[in-house]
């Protein structure tokens, strides 16, 4: 297989003008002809399904939840970025671009990194129109924050709720074409599988998750916007329901996973409290704008956080990161915080668990004014830990978060299968080894608003359309395979659920393949994850039927792959040699505990390819070329 | 803590549906009050029974999927919080719980606790948007909106869609939820065009998916974990009769 990026040629800052003046367009007599699949409805799901609908396509979309309000892009908090210039603090679509690469530790490619920082800005706009409430100035104008990795201020943001508002404003765009027809959505159905035939996707089977009704989806293109696998270490601040099912199931098919080993964690999570936790909620990176990080400085210090001076504190970040300070980015305050608690200053039960401090704030600003930013933040806080932020630190620790890897995509976002488009979270494109901050509201826009439009229609428009019917044999394969599945799941009638298994997977993948891997851990991982995939098939116990609402076996079906999914993230992992963004590997630092990338053998995409249930993935690379910036040591000291 | 639950159960949309106890042991009053039905689930299926059903995922209170009636209360006793979020230092050891679905004509049962909100969905697809289409926006500061306007905007935007309002009413009226989308719009420019048309279109969907009527009780402003303002219903009703007044539509 050849991972071909199709970049087009030419300077970087003009190569998408160039890319959209020459891509071929489809008649609008013809749109309607078109059968758009998209699978799901998030961000990138729901505005590329309302965008394309109103262009004229037929679309059809798919979600698991009851609505497509629901998706988890609505959990997002702190805000996104681009690259206005607003505040008039030295902003540019050139330094949004350098900070994404950058940030991303080098491992992205350069020109769609480019094209995201370039139609960031239409993002803002668009969102405006449709009446997304964002945070105001006294004189009527948008409002920023600052976030992790950028010195300047050009996130915006809507409260702490900046997922949701965004997610309501496609959500109310799609609403509004499928009132017109142009849109058929299907809540509560899951997609099982992918359908492909000569190399091309030609639909999809899913489950009606009420009914338990199996059916097969014909389309000219399928776009899978299906979110992240962080769930794959079961804690995560991920929705209950995220799953990699339906980027597993098109890998199986076929289609490249690129990067599975690059994940993020986020430094500022609530810490575990018990083994009866179901997930781990995120406190928004914003409140490092104004929350100072510190532990103890001696080892063991069990006072209380007010009765430990100013001297004997440690501001960590503040003092290893000057310049960037509390607001570094996020794989390195994450690090620095499992770094602290390693040894032995880690604060709270467990001591798993830093401060994050607002008293300097509040004695800034006023507690009303840090109320006003974070009002929620702080209620979120208490709901969960029955502790007062503004009275006493917060104590906070990383978790898993986000997902950088994802199926591979070229420039036009296809998959190396026709016809199979990847977007938002659930491809690998533009954050490289970590996201900053508020960049993946952007992305997921990014794709459905203003990318996916232009690269479809050069799709269609250069392609011979041939929809096959549904109930073509490659269907109705797909929907006898998918049927056999859940049915086996059924007759296992083992001791385990699938949720404790799920939770044994977590628990492995994120002792051993977490936030600091070596050589050896990773091979414990894959060990351990071929025991409990065999402990699975054979131990697991889902009840009741497949003919109706069964929350059991939706629950299995997606721990199944999650349990093939841990192996390949491990893989990944191994092959991986070096350090860069989320992927730490112990064997590769500097004496100072940074990242050490090696540029010479690992300036690459590595996308693997399912060889077959009985030989492992092949291994292939994309070399990343370097034309516009150069690599440098990613140092925010 | 150990607790005893009155849970709701229903096969599907046909059954008549009955209530089951369960006990729930071992329960930390730090898990969440879907925690412990996670429990008391892993216990149902090891005995080989089928689990609860029940509806969530963010838990973290912004997706509006949870709802559950708990005591008679939509969401729970705690108020300003979803039932994701609500925790069990909230109740007594040795507590009776009894766990219902919404109750709502409009939000018939289809397992257990779930239910099917797509009335709501309906909702805002008769008018709950602006009609621009992808490009072609104007630059987004070209239009300043006077902060405490965008404020009340968010104030009315921050509905999780949940249906709450609408369980927790005796009329099973969810115009606090129509209220909160046409007060968010209203109170933005970008609403202005379409304001009259959207308001009367929304409460009449609103009437045909067969909620109620609102006759001012505020049990949805009691029950909304986001603790959206029955102002908003004045402001819609005044929208409305505006709308219906005006000759123009
Ligand atoms: C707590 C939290 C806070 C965050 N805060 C920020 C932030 O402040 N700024 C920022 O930029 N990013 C933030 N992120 C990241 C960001 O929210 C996500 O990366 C982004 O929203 C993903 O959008 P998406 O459209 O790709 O996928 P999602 O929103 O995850 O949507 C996935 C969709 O796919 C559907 N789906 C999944 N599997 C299937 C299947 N098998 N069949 C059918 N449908 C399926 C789901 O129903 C859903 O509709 C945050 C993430 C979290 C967890
Ligand atoms: S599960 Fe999302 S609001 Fe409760």
């Amino acid at each position: 297989m050849n991972l071909d990026s199709k970049t087009p040629t030419g300077p970087l800052d003009s190569k998408w003008t160039r890319y959209k003046s020459e891509c071929k367009l489809v008649n609008p007599a013809n749109k309607r002809k078109y059968h758009v699949l998209v699978v799901g409805t998030g961000l990138a799901g729901a505005a590329a399904a309302a965008t394309l609908a109103e262009l004229g396509y037929s679309v059809a979309a798919f979600c698991y939840q009851d609505s497509p309000r629901r998706a988890h892009s609505i959990a997002a908090q702190g805000g996104i970025n681009a690259a206005k210039n607003y505040q008039n603090d030295g902003d540019s679509v050139w330094r949004l671009f350098y900070d994404t690469i950058k940030g991303g530790d080098y491992r992205a490619r350069e020109a769609n990194v480019h094209r995201l920082a370039e139609v960031s800005t239409a993002i803002i706009d668009q969102c405006v129109a449709q009446g997304v409430p964002f945070a105001r100035e006294y004189g009527g104008l948008l409002d920023n924050r600052s976030f992790g990795g950028a010195q300047v201020s050009r996130t915006f943001y809507c409260r702490g709720q900046t997922g949701q508002q965004l997610l309501l404003g496609a959500y109310q765009a799609l609403s509004r074409q499928i009132s017109y027809g142009n849109v058929k959505m299907h809540p509560r159905t899951e997609m099982l599988d992918l359908v492909v035939s000569g190399g091309r996707a030609r639909g999809i089977v899913t489950r009606d998750l009420e009914t338990g009704k199996i059916e097969s989806h014909t389309g000219d293109a399928v776009l899978l916007c299906t979110g992240g696998y962080a769930n794959a270490y079961y804690l995560s601040t991920n929705a209950a329901g995220c799953n990699v099912t339906a980027t597993y199931r098109a890998y199986k098919k076929g289609a490249a996973f690129a990067n599975p080993c690059y994940t993020q964690i986020h430094p500022t999570c609530i810490p575990v409290a018990g083994d009866h936790q179901s997930k781990l909620t995120l406190m928004s990176e914003s409140l490092r704008n104004d929350g100072r990080i510190w532990v103890p400085r001696k080892t063991g210090d069990t006072r209380r956080p007010a009765q430990i001076p100013d001297s004997e504190r440690d501001y960590y970040l503040e003092r290893k990161y000057p310049s960037y300070g509390n607001l570094a980015p996020r794989d390195i305050a994450s690090r620095a915080a499992k770094e602290v608690c390693d040894e032995g200053r880690g604060v709270g039960s467990g001591g798993r668990g830093v401060y994050l401090d607002f008293a300097d704030a509040i004695r800034r600003l006023g507690q009303p004014k840090v109320a006003e930013k974070y009002g929620n933040l702080f209620q979120m806080y208490e709901r969960i830990t029955g502790e007062d932020g503004y009275q006493q630190p917060m104590r906070i620790y990383p978790a898993l978060h986000y997902t950088m890897g994802g199926l591979w995509v070229d420039y036009n976002l296809m998959s190396n299968i026709q016809g199979l488009f990847v977007l938002g979270e659930a491809n690998f494109s533009d954050h490289g080894a970590n996201r900053l901050g508020a960049s993946a509201l952007m992305q997921g826009l990014a794709d459905g608003y203003f990318i996916i439009p232009y690269t479809l229609a050069n799709y269609f428009a250069s392609t011979k359309q041939e929809r096959l019917p549904a109930d073509h044999a490659e269907f109705q394969r797909a929907e006898k395979d998918v049927g056999e599945r859940v049915k086996k799941m059924l007759t296992v009638k083992g001791k385990k659920t699938a949720v404790e298994l799920h939770r044994e997977l977590g628990q492995t993948m994120w002792d051993n393949c977490g936030m600091a891997r070596t050589k050896d851990s990773i091979q414990r991982t894959i060990k351990r994850v071929e025991e409990l995939r065999e402990e699975f098939w054979n131990n697991v116990n889902v009840t009741g039927t497949d003919a109706n609402l069964n929350v059991a076996l939706e629950r299995a079906g997606r721990v199944a792959d999650f349990m093939e999914f841990g192996e390949l993230l491990a893989r990944d992992a191994l092959a991986r040699e070096e350090s860069c963004g989320g992927h730490f590997r112990e064997e590769y630092q500097y004496p100072d505990g940074e990242a050490k990338r090696d540029d010479e053998h690992f300036a690459h995409v590595a996308a693997w390819e399912y060889q077959g249930p009985d030989k492992p993935p092949a291994r292939l690379v994309e070399p990343l070329h370097w034309e516009f910036v150069k690599p440098t040591v990613r140092s925010y000291k | 803590m150990k607790l005893f639950l009155h849970v709701w159960r229903q096969k599907d949309r046909t059954d008549p549906g009955r209530m089951e106890t369960y006990n729930a042991e071992d329960i930390s009053p730090d898990m969440s009050f879907l925690e412990m039905l996670d429990e008391v689930n892993e216990k149902l299926i090891q005995e080989g029974n089928e689990p609860i059903a029940f509806d969530h995922d963010c838990r973290e209170g912004i997706c509006g999927t949870c709802s559950l009636v708990i005591n008679g209360m939509a969401h729970g006793p705690e108020r300003g919080t979803t039932v994701c979020q609500l925790h069990m230092r909230k109740f007594q050891d040795g507590e009776r719980i009894v766990i219902e679905p919404w109750r709502a004509k409009a939000f018939p049962v289809i397992r257990d606790l779930i239910v099917d909100r797509s009335s709501l969905d309906r909702i805002i697809q008769a008018g709950g948007f602006v009609s621009v289409n992808t490009g072609g926006a104007h630059d987004g500061n070209a239009l300043p909106v006077p902060k405490p306007n965008a404020e009340t905007a968010m104030d009315a935007a921050a509905c999780i869609g949940c249906g709450a309002c609408a369980a927790a009413c005796k009329n099973a009226s969810a115009m606090l939820f129509v209220a909160a989308k046409v007060s968010h719009l209203a109170h933005l420019p970008q609403g202005q065009p379409e304001r009259s048309q959207r308001v009367k279109k929304m409460v009449e969907q609103h009437d045909q998916e067969g909620f109620g009527h609102c006759s001012n009780q505020y049990e949805c402003e009691a029950a909304c974990p986001k603790e959206i303002s029955v102002k908003f219903i004045t402001q819609l009703n005044r929208d409305y009769l505006r709308a219906c007044v005006s000759a123009k539509d």
